[in-house]
């Protein structure tokens, strides 16, 4: 239902915007129930989810790890959940396994609901770009060629004011 | 790639007035002058933010020496995209297999309603 929005409203933080044509209970059941969760958040074709552990409540612990099926390669990520507030607003921290990830990120989930369509913004904060860029690069590169289209609709999408 | 290399980069356009001159940039090179006109700011806030962009290597300055326009320099605006691509297809994949799930939620509540 419509496409993804992506933008990058300060120099570490990443949102996207993405309208469902369901209601947000739904939606929000789609993030807090492993069994849900493991059936749609998988990245590119070729990966599963054999792990997602979630603990639901503030200060609980979620852990989930992907396997690409033919590689056998391994990606774990985890981290705390720090507000809930059913059904319309999660944070969590996130942290990837590899030491190379310097420091933790910080996911703030936003579902808003009108008229029976769900309109969720994830938005993420983290310390470096690098760091998701090696995250992405690790297995799960999904071998996109650079598009001039995309960035004149990225930059056309976030409106120029007079005055810095 | 260089981390600090990327971190400028998004930092430089996490900018609206920054965002905006390059989008002017994209269609020709440009003065100084042409770039402050549909800004309500001064020449020297223009340069200011000129700097950022330069500095990130976003652009560049032509060789009329009276003029120096500034123009794109669309290489290092390449690796931004293609970040931003690569993150936007794997969240467009997963939000895909979510509409599908949905729409079996949405099916199985309806199945149980009275």
């Amino acid at each position: 239902m419509g496409t993804l929005k992506l933008t990058t409203p300060s120099d570490r933080e990443i949102a996207m915007t993405r309208v469902f044509d369901a209601p947000r209970q739904l939606v929000f059941d789609a993030h807090t129930k492993p069994d849900l969760v493991r059936q749609w958040l998988l990245g590119p074709p070729g990966w599963s989810m054999p792990v997602c552990e979630m603990d639901v409540r503030v200060g609980g612990k979620y852990r989930y790890v992907w396997r690409h099926d033919r590689e056998g390669t391994e990606m774990g990520m985890g981290g705390v959940y720090r507000e809930i507030v059913a059904p319309e607003r999660i944070v969590n921290t996130e942290k990837f396994d590899e030491s190379w990830y310097p420091g933790e990120a910080v996911d703030t989930l936003v579902l808003v609901e009108q008229r029976g369509k769900t309109t969720l913004t994830l938005t993420v904060r983290y310390e470096s770009w690098e760091a998701r860029d090696a995250v992405l690069k690790s297995g799960m590169e999904s071998g996109v060629a650079a598009s001039y289209d995309r960035l004149a609709e990225l930059l056309a999408s976030t409106p120029a004011r007079g005055r810095a | 790639m260089q981390a600090n290399r990327l971190d400028a980069t998004f930092a430089a356009l996490a900018d609206p007035t920054r965002r905006a001159i390059l989008a002017r940039l994209a269609s020709g090179e440009a003065s100084v002058t042409e770039l402050a006109e549909p800004f309500a700011m001064s020449q020297p806030a223009i340069s200011k933010h000129l700097k950022v962009l330069e500095r990130a290597g976003l652009i560049s300055r032509g060789r009329d020496a009276q003029r120096r326009p500034r123009r794109l320099e669309p290489k290092r605006l390449g690796e931004a995209t293609k970040w931003l691509e690569r993150y936007r297809r794997l969240w467009e994949g997963n939000y895909q297999r979510l509409d599908a799930l949905l729409e079996q939620l949405k099916a199985k509540e309806k199945k149980w309603e009275p």
